[in-house]
Parts: C-alpha cells; structure tokens; sequence
C-alpha cells in the first residue's frame, strides 16, 4: 500500500561493487577523514586552570542563604528532608535564644544541618520544598577526598559566610 | 685490529639498542598524542613542555607498580614470556643497514651491525619467532582469556607469514639477491625504489606487518572488549611494560624493514647530484631512513585510530583467501614482467 | 672445534630433556632450543640458507603449530596417565633394539674419511639454488609433488562432506 506521508524509504541491498568489496577505497577515504580531524579545533578544556561555563540552573554543591541583614533564613521545618528522595539532609532543630536576634531571622533555627554528598543526587526538590527560600544548589562541584565521612557537609562548610559590615 | 672491529660493531650494536628503546618510549607517546588529535583533543601535555617527560613518567610508574605473579601461574615461564618477546623484537634490527658508510681517516665504519647474505630470511625468521613470547606468556598466565589471546595470535602470525614469504618472493625476483645491504644499494635515487615495481606485493607487505605487530584492524590478541587484555591479562608492572614495548619496538623494526625493503631505505632523491662529500651523504641518508621510519609508524598510528578491528572470520578468510592468491598472481605477474623486460626493453 | 663439541653437547642435553621433562610443553620448548642448536650447527657447517630455513620452519612455523596443539589440548603433568610396568619393559626392550641396529650399522660402515667438499661455498643461496635447479631438478620437483599431494589430501581431511550432514 502506497504510505500516507510518503516517508518511507525501501532499502534495497545491492550486491557490492568491486571497489566496495576491495575495502581499501573506503579506508582510504577513512583515513582522510581521520587525518583532517588533526587540523580541527581541539575542544579540551584545561579543567583546572580553565572551566567549562555552567548553565543558568546548573545545580551543585548546597548553601544556606542569609537574609539582606545577615541572618540565617533557615528556621528547621524539615521539610526540605522530608522532600529529598534520597534522605540526604538532617537536622536538628533548636530555639533562639534572648540576645541570638541578629544571627536567626525566625524564632526556631538549625543547630545542626547535614547533607550526606554522597547520598544527595542533586534534584533540587530541597530547593523547591523551601518555604523560606533558604536553601540553594548553586556551588560548584563535589570534590573528591579519602573517607566517607568528609562527605557529610555540615553547618560550617554550607552556611554563607557573613555580610561583611 | 681484531679489537677495533669488536669495539667497532659493540658500539654499533649499544647505538641501535638505545635508539630502539628511545623510538619505542617515545612511540608511546606518539600514539596517545596522535589518537588525541584526530579524535579533537590535545593529548599528554602536563610532564613538561608539550608532554615530552610523559614516556619517562610513565616508565617509572611501571618500574614501581607492584609485580604480582598468579600463585596458579607457571613462574619460570611467566617471566620468560615477556623477556622473550623484548629478546626477538630487539634482535631484528641487526640486519637493517641505518646508512652508507663513515669515513675517519683510513678506517670505513659500516652502519650495519651484520651483512648476511641471507638478510631478509633472517628478518623473516626473526619475526615468526616474535609470537613465542606472546604464547609462552598467555599460557603461562593461566588464565582463559590469556590462553585464547596466545591462540589467537599464533594462528594469527602463522596465516599471514605466508602472504609475507610470498611478497618478499616477487621482491627478491626484482633485487635478485638476499642481502639487505644490496638491496639497500640498488635502490639509488628516487625511480629505484622499490615500490615503484611491485606495488601490489608492498600492500601486501603492509597488510602482513600490521597482522604480524598485532596492531589494529589486526589486534585480536589482545582485544580489550572481549579479551580483557588477551595474552597480557594477567601482567603488571614492567613485565606488562614488556610486552608493550615488545610491540612498539616491533613496529620500529618493520617500519625500518618496509623503508629499507622497498622506499629505498637511506637513499633519497638527487642524492648523487649534490656533490657533498660521502660522509656528509651519509649522514642525511640516515636522516631520510629515519624521516621515512617515522612516517611509517606514524601511518601505523593512523590507522589504528580509524579502521576498526576485524571479526576472527573476516581475518582469516583476508589472509587465506585473499591475500594469498593475491600474492601468488604478483609472484606470475612479476616473473612475466622481468621476462617482457628482458626481451623487449635490453 | 671447540665451539662445535660445546654445541654439541647442548644438543644432546636439550633433546634429553624433550624426553625426560614430565610437562609436554616444557617438552616443546626444550625440542625449539634444540632446533636452535641445530641451526648453529648448520652455521658451523657454512650452510647459511640451510639454517636460515631450519630457523623459519621448524622454530618458526612447526614448533610454533606444536605448542599451539598442545595449549588447546592443555595437558599438564597431572593428566599422564599412569603408564603400566609391561608397557615401560616393551619400551626399554624396542630402544635397546634400535641402539643395536644403529650401532652395527655404523660399526659396518666404518671409519669413513673426512670428506672434502669441491666446493665449500656451496651452502650459499646462489650456489645452493643452482646446484638444486640444474643437477637435482627431477627430485626437487618430485618433492614438490609430494608436498603439493599432502596438502590436498589434508584439505580433503579437513572439509565436510555435504551429503552427510
């Protein structure tokens, strides 16, 4: 039956010319290409020195934002873990102390906040969940180091560090 | 005049194995350098200026790797396989002559370590020994992707010594002789050289060398993604060093073979017409060998990095079906051309 | 001289231990460096071509298939069978004989003189090629049939008969 998009290609397998059964025009044909490839433009990126432009939503490492005055913004609902399909992040909540104003915006905070790096798959659903806008996936990679335990982030490596006055 | 001689050839002998070892160290870098060029990237290039320290980096990496021998192994031989193939790669370089002669004075330095007249059946022999080492060690390693890679290059070296016996038959009814050095001396100039009479039996050439290196399209022993490492699985260390090497120096060698057998090896065009004196010649002769050794490994290089390997069945029907009634008709071919010549052009 | 008896020497030990090593490839390795003796003595003799050939063939291509033969089969030590005490009696007995055969025959033939070769170049390719295609033309060629004969009878060996299957 004639096809309704008339898109349709039959593939009809010919017996192989000489030249196609010798093989050796089609290495060398090959061989040009692969030889032409040396004058192209090399795409390696020097990583260290040189790094490759992230994306607008790029998503890396986690950090706990502070407010305009320099508070933190983060007052331990839990519910970033509770949206983390990969129960990376715990915390535990404590209350602000009399005279701790400028340090907590809310009147409950984090003591602790963890993120395991080796558990976190970097979805962004902590982001989303966030209704204090506290936390953001906008750092750079996840380094590599020896032991496990180096890769449970704690306060003092997500906090931002403080506006200086 | 006895320990002149001597001293003479073990001088020779010292320079030709250093400058194998060096080609081959260097080949290594050559190679990660030109696959990263035609596949877009830059290649080694941290351990000093452009990579140039990469080999040595990497040749102590391998001295300090820890050597482990499979506790299921056959010791003795596991350590003889790699010792035997660097031994039968190295010692087919006596035979090729790097150049003309040096004069100092009244004494004629030859650079060519041996003249036997039967110089190409030496390389021959040499290298259907080259395989002993491969299937000493893939045995030795006892282990079953190891043994079918030593299998496979046995049966691999076996088939295309034939096509490559049959080549070099066309090429000696050219030459008429065995000696390399002749051959060497006959192939004054450029419209000498050997490739221009037998074409066909250089390709056929080509193809051998590239099986009997074990290089792709023809690298079965070892292929990586359904051998692991083939014969070389279980090495590590410098005894993995050593088949490596065995395979660069291999590839040196039949570079230095292929130019001298059929690209005129030290000669090169208007040689006889700059009026230099001999040593002089000399000296850009080897310079050219060299140029053209290197284009060689080079054009091995290349191709590695754009035909892909051959299917088991493809490479035995190539070297049984096709390259041996190909070099059998080059064999007719070229008997009937020396006979038209030698009536009709005299 | 010396070199010779040296050489020697090496060609009986190493054919020696073809016999006595209980691994059947040790026993293979041992046969390649007893060609190799071979091939020097062929050297000593100024028969070049001669051991040039003995080089490529038999180290290079026989022994080769030998090995090849015997990897596939893998046997070890361990899979000699037990050979039964009647079987090593008949073999003692069958060498003996074949020593004394071979010792009466040289005894009979005597002290021959050294010979003199008219020419001692005759190992040479060139000498060699034209003694072989002038004066032996008809053996060589007969050989050549005779190799040309096995070769067709392994191919028939070799390939499958159609009807049978």
């Amino acid at each position: 039956m004639e096809s309704l998009s008339n898109r349709k290609k039959v593939i009809e397998q010919k017996p192989m010319t000489l030249a196609e059964r010798m093989y050796l025009p089609a290495i060398a044909k090959g061989l040009a290409i692969t030889f032409r490839h040396m004058f192209k433009k090399k795409e390696t990126i020097f990583y260290p020195e040189q790094e490759r432009p992230i994306s607008e939503n790029w998503r890396g490492l986690h950090s706990l934002k502070r407010d305009e005055n320099g508070k933190e913004r983060c007052t331990a609902c839990g519910l970033c873990a509770l949206a983390c399909p990969a129960e990376a992040i715990t915390m535990i909540a404590a209350e602000r102390k009399k005279g701790e104003e400028h340090l907590y915006r809310e009147e409950k905070y984090a003591a602790v906040y963890e993120v395991n790096m080796l558990r976190c798959i970097f979805c962004g659903l902590c982001e989303e969940a966030c209704p204090k806008e506290a936390i953001y996936l906008d750092g750079p990679f996840l380094e590599a180091d020896y032991l496990r335990k180096d890769f449970i982030f704690g306060k003092d490596k997500l906090v931002e560090a403080p506006l200086k006055s | 005049m006895e320990l002149a001689f001597v001293i003479e050839k073990f001088a020779l002998v010292i320079v030709i194995f250093m400058i194998s070892l060096g080609v081959a160290a260097y080949s290594t870098l050559a190679e990660r350098k030109i696959a990263a060029f035609l596949q877009g990237r830059v290649g080694p290039h941290r351990a000093g200026w452009g990579g140039m320290f990469q080999p040595l980096a990497d040749g102590a990496k391998m001295f300090f790797k820890e050597e482990i021998i499979p506790t299921q192994s056959n010791q003795f031989l596991f350590i003889a396989g790699p010792s035997l193939a660097l031994l039968t790669a190295l010692i087919g370089s006596a035979v090729i002559p790097w150049g003309q002669s040096l004069t100092f004075g009244d004494t004629v330095v030859q650079l060519q370590v041996a003249d036997i007249n039967v110089g190409i059946l030496y390389i021959f022999g040499v290298v259907s020994l080259g395989v002993y080492g491969i299937m000493i060690g893939g045995w030795a390693s006892n282990n079953k992707f190891s043994l079918m890679g030593a299998i496979r290059a046995a049966s691999q070296n076996i088939s295309y010594e034939i096509a490559m016996g049959l080549s070099i038959i066309a090429l000696l009814m050219v030459t008429q002789s065995l000696s390399l050095k002749e051959i060497a001396a006959q192939q004054s100039g450029f419209i000498n050289w050997n490739v221009w009479a037998q074409p066909l039996g250089f390709l056929i050439f080509i193809i051998c060398a590239f099986a009997e290196c074990n290089r792709t399209p023809f690298d079965l022993p070892e292929s990586e993604n359904e051998l692991v490492g083939g014969y070389h699985t279980e090495y590590s260390g410098m005894k993995l060093g050593g088949f490596l090497f065995a395979e660069y120096i291999n590839m040196f060698i039949s570079s230095a073979v292929m130019a001298t057998l059929y690209f005129g090896g030290y000669n090169f065009p208007f040689m006889n017409d700059l009026g230099l004196p001999q040593n002089i010649i000399t000296l850009i002769g080897v310079l050219f060998l060299f140029a053209k050794i290197f284009f060689f490994i080079f054009f091995f290089m290349w191709v590695r990095w754009t035909v892909p390997r051959f299917r088991y069945d493809q490479l035995m029907n190539l070297g049984w079906k096709v390259l041996i009634p190909l070099g059998i008709a080059n064999i007719v071919l070229t008997g009937i051309w020396i006979i038209v010549k030698d009536t009709y052009f005299k | 001289m010396n070199l010779f008896y040296f050489i020697a020497f090496l060609s009986i030990f190493f054919s020696l231990l073809v016999i006595f090593s209980k691994n059947p490839v040790y026993s293979v390795l041992y046969l390649i460096v007893t060609f190799f003796t071979l091939t020097i003595h062929y050297i000593l003799l100024n028969a070049q071509f001669l051991a040039i050939v003995n080089f490529i063939v038999y180290m290079g291509a026989i022994m080769v298939l030998f090995l090849f033969v015997l990897m596939l089969l893998n046997l070890n030590e361990d899979s000699e069978p037990m050979k039964s005490n009647l079987i090593k009696v008949a073999g003692v007995v069958a060498g003996m004989c074949l020593l004394v055969t071979l010792v009466g025959s040289f005894r009979a033939l005597g002290d021959s003189d050294p010979l003199i070769l008219k020419n001692p170049e005759i190992g040479l390719v060139k000498n060699l090629g034209k003694v072989l295609f002038d004066e032996f033309l008809l053996p060589f060629e007969i050989s050549s049939i005779l190799l040309l004969s096995a070769m067709v009878g392994a191919v028939l060996l070799a390939k499958k008969d159609p009807k049978k299957i």
